[in-house]
């Protein structure tokens, strides 16, 4: 712990840590557009200057310099201030004066620092370097004349991504960054860039001349386009979402979000059911509130009704419904849309048990039937890491391209019960095994062969440092999953208990993927936001909200509870969820116990405790023995990465990234 | 260097250079470059395989040769790495040509020493033989670039032609060089000054001339 003088105050620093964040630690501010936390030091933009003795008596740039024990650093000396100046002449001389009309105008690194550290005028007369524009691809907007070099966008590409894609070309005032012949950036996390891009080079390309930064509202919601319970700020100008950021939450999603996260909310405004409708003479017909209740009313169901959770609502939505099937006397409610029916008697065998942040320092890992990248990329990040830090990584399933190497095993489930020597070798020395399995290995004895695992490499250990490890995790992909297995949201035999009890009246809410041909005789009255597959099914829509429009409990795969709020109100006469089901109780003349949604939270709490605390829910560490052998091709369900869920399907700027990115399709850019 | 540009992929470009592999011989060559570096640091090697890819593409068009893109993406796959990695460092290093060259690149020095030693002349002699920055001369003989300095400031003002310098320039000298490179023979590289071997002083000695008789060093040997 070397001790150090920041500005005449003396502070303990921790080892490695370097000048810049000791002044951080002393809370003075250094500005910086090169340095990132969670990049490798670059010490390109030469912004952090400070005053350092003993050393050469100039100004150094503290992002790269160690602190050691005694040093005496300045930040607010003349020379510092010289320093910063001169830098932020250099760096304006080739940066155009175009924020009037760019769309970092407002939240820009660049624009802010000038006018903190900079001098008022610029003395530079002559002509400026002009950049000519860079393709790279429909979710990234480039205006290269911007950019000032600080090479965080390929460091991300190469460090994080783990895709080589974005370089930089020839050098000094010519360096120009691009991708490599100006090919799209392929990777599923790419659009983070724009995040990082302290200037306004690299912006969104869908939300290009949208808004600024202070017309827009902003929430903090939680992300549902997979497992993974990404932490996002929404922003939103009047009832429109205009945009979603990733929000900091190192736990889960450190500070990136996925494409899909970032760029489905156009769909939000797209395909919406905005009044209920009734299917009359088998064609769906737009019906006011009232003559839909009033048609639900008459149909009697008495017990024999069920639901079907789809893969992005809220607890609070799925309580609501399995207290109103529940005060009709049914119990038929499930989650697995696709049919799976692995047993639920433990959440701790259906839950990522280790941690997003836990998986970073496993050592050996074996990964079944999961498609990373598409199923959950903020894991794959993870994964990524893990790797570098030495972690052996085994596959087992189809190959895909993973960005952290590792070997694939073969394509069949059977192989879990039949480990390479060398597998199963690295697997009992590692002192933080890990096993991972995805939606593709749940069935077919996979989950039960997976449990077996566990306990032949006894995943569930305590560690010499004396903390907990448990290396049994199943990746889910769909955001409602925990929350819905909480809440008892799964028959022992899955959907197929469902079809078999033929319930007269069948509750989606917002169930895309279910094969609705199975459910022929019942009347299905969805529950949802978008016109998508569950409403082309079905007899009555009820239009909902959608994730942005509810304020809601979300449990993401690790097991974690958090808590969305609304953003916006939903369009037309669609409502929240649970006023839906609050009034069908009213229609169906029954009680359901809740006529707020406080209420109906504090019975969701009282029911289920572990959702009215944020943070990791308890289910114990005892796994279920397992056992059993498995054999099947596995199959990805993820077909598509851009069109996992009715909201993407809507989106223009994921139907575009489907057709570019994973079909190869050429689109003509438009003139602009 | 402004003017450095990449050959723009194409499907012409693909055709001719897209089943580019090393010959025999500079097979063996690559093989022994990458075994210099440790294991798993092969990629260490992209500099002397560009060169040596150069060389190959400027033996078959018989000028400096250059590195087409379909080349860059062979090397890459050569030592398994990521194609942007080897334009990286080709577009940064100006001995790298990245766009097609006539069969002789004259480079001339434009530096301090070399412009106070006349070479504002040397690029006027180059610029009235029809040679333009960046561009190949029309009759496909002459590429011409003003670079920074390469090192020859005791014999200023300096040319580089291919793999050979030529110094002690005059205007009259470099189109003595020229016209013999044009008429196909190998004129002398080094000094052009007649009076002159190698960077000896011209006539006399003026500096440490005291040294020529005692020596006034700290070691014993001068």
């Amino acid at each position: 712990m070397p001790k150090v003088k920041v500005d005449g105050v003396e502070i303990d620093v921790p080892n490695g840590a370097t000048v810049l964040q000791a002044c951080e630690l002393a809370g003075k501010e250094i500005p910086r557009f090169c340095y990132h936390e969670r990049l490798s030091i670059a010490g390109n933009c030469r912004m952090c200057l400070v005053e350092v003795k003993p050393g050469p008596p100039k100004p150094q740039a503290s992002c790269a310099l160690p602190a050691t024990e005694g040093q005496e650093i300045r930040t607010d000396s003349e020379m510092v201030k010289k320093a910063r100046e001169g830098v932020m002449e250099f760096l304006l001389i080739n940066h155009p004066l175009d924020c009037p009309i760019c769309d970092q105008g407002g939240e820009c690194d660049l624009q802010d620092q000038s006018v903190a550290y900079g001098r008022g005028a610029s003395r530079y007369d002559e002509n400026k370097r002009a950049v000519t524009e860079k393709y790279m691809g429909p979710l990234i907007k480039t205006q290269m004349t911007r950019c000032i070099h600080c090479t965080r966008c390929v460091r991300f590409s190469e460090e994080i991504a783990g895709v080589d894609e974005i370089g930089a070309l020839y050098r000094g005032e010519n360096m120009q960054i691009t991708t490599y012949l100006e090919h799209a950036a392929k990777h599923e996390m790419s659009a983070n860039v724009i995040d990082l891009c302290p200037v306004g080079a690299l912006t969104s390309r869908p939300y290009a001349f949208e808004a600024r930064p202070w017309e827009l509202k902003k929430t903090l919601g939680i992300d549902v386009s997979d497992a993974t319970g990404a932490n996002i700020r929404i922003d939103a100008r009047g009832r429109e979402v205009l945009r979603v950021l990733p929000r900091n939450n190192d736990d889960v999603n450190e500070e990136w979000i996925s494409d899909k996260a970032r760029y489905m909310v156009d769909g939000l405004t797209k395909r919406r059911l905005d009044k209920p409708f009734l299917r009359r003479d088998g064609k769906l017909v737009a019906a006011s509130w009232n003559e839909a209740f009033a048609a639900i009313a008459t149909l009697n169901p008495g017990s024999s009704i069920g639901v079907i959770a789809g893969d992005m609502v809220d607890c609070e939505t799925m309580f609501a419904a399995k207290k109103l099937v529940g005060a009709l006397g049914s119990t038929l409610i499930e989650g697995r849309q696709t049919g799976m029916d692995y047993a639920t008697d433990s959440l701790a065998a259906v839950n990522f048990n280790t941690t997003f942040s836990g998986i970073e320092t496993a050592d050996a890992i074996l990964i079944a039937g999961s498609n990373v990248r598409w199923e959950a990329p903020l894991l794959n990040v993870r994964l990524r890491k893990a790797v570098k830090r030495g972690a052996k990584v085994f596959l087992v399933g189809p190959e895909w391209e993973t960005t952290f190497g590792g070997e694939f095993l073969g394509e069949d489930l059977s192989v879990l019960g039949n480990l390479p020597q060398a597998v199963v070798d690295a697997l009992s020395n590692a002192k933080r095994p890990a096993v991972i399995l995805g939606g593709a290995a749940l069935g077919r004895g996979g989950l039960e062969a997976g449990l077996a695992l566990a306990g032949q490499f006894n995943l569930v250990r305590d560690l010499e440092d004396g903390t907990k490890w448990n290396g049994f995790n199943v990746l889910h992909m769909a955001a409602s999953r925990m929350g819905g297995l909480m809440l008892g949201y799964a028959q022992k035999g899955g959907i197929a208990d469902l079809v078999a009890a033929k319930p007269k009246v069948l509750i989606a809410l917002g169930a895309d993927e279910v094969d609705y041909t199975r459910f022929a005789g019942s009347m299905i009255v969805y529950i949802g936001h978008h016109g998508d597959k569950g409403a082309h099914a079905a007899d009555v829509i009820l239009p909902a909200a959608a994730y942005t429009e509810k304020a809601g409990t979300y449990v993401n795969t690790e097991g974690r509870v958090q808590w969305s709020d609304k953003a916006v109100f939903a369009p037309g006469d669609a409502r929240e969820d649970w006023t839906i089901l609050r009034a069908l109780a009213d229609a169906f003349g029954v009680t359901v116990g809740f006529d707020s949604f406080d209420q109906l939270r504090d019975a969701m709490i009282a029911e289920v405790p572990a959702l009215g605390s944020e943070g990791l829910a308890d289910y114990g560490s005892v796994l279920p023995s397992g056992g059993g052998s498995a054999a099947g091709q596995i199959a990805y369900p993820i077909k598509d990465f851009y069109m996992t869920n009715p909201i993407a399907r809507a989106s223009a700027v994921m139907q575009r990234c489907s057709a570019e990115l994973l079909h190869g399709e050429d689109l003509a850019e438009a003139a602009e | 260097m402004a003017d450095r540009y990449i050959e723009p992929d194409s499907p012409e470009l693909r055709a001719r250079w897209g089943n580019f592999a090393w010959t025999a011989e500079n097979a063996e060559k690559a093989k022994d470059i990458v075994s210099r570096y440790p294991a798993g640091r092969q990629r260490s090697a992209v500099m002397p395989l560009l060169d040596l890819a150069q060389r190959q593409v400027g033996a078959e068009l018989n000028t400096q040769g250059w590195l087409p893109i379909p080349v860059m993406e062979y090397i890459a796959a050569y030592l398994d790495m990521p194609v942007i990695r080897v334009v990286e460092v080709a577009s940064f290093y100006t001995m790298y040509n990245i766009a097609p060259i006539g069969r002789f690149h004259v480079q001339v020095c434009g530096t301090t020493p070399c412009m106070l030693r006349g070479s504002d002349d040397l690029l006027e002699t180059c610029k009235s033989r029809g040679m333009k920055k960046g561009h190949i001369s029309e009759d496909g003989l002459w590429s011409f670039t003003e670079v920074e300095c390469m090192g020859n400031c005791a014999s200023a003002p300096m040319v580089q032609i291919n793999d050979d310098n030529y110094e002690d320039l005059t205007s009259d000298r470099l189109n003595a060089v020229l016209d013999a490179l044009a008429r196909g023979e190998t004129p002398k590289a080094g000094t052009q000054d007649p009076a002159r071997h190698t960077v000896e002083p011209v006539g006399e000695p003026t500096n440490l001339v005291a040294m020529i008789t005692e020596n006034h060093d700290y070691r014993s040997e001068w």
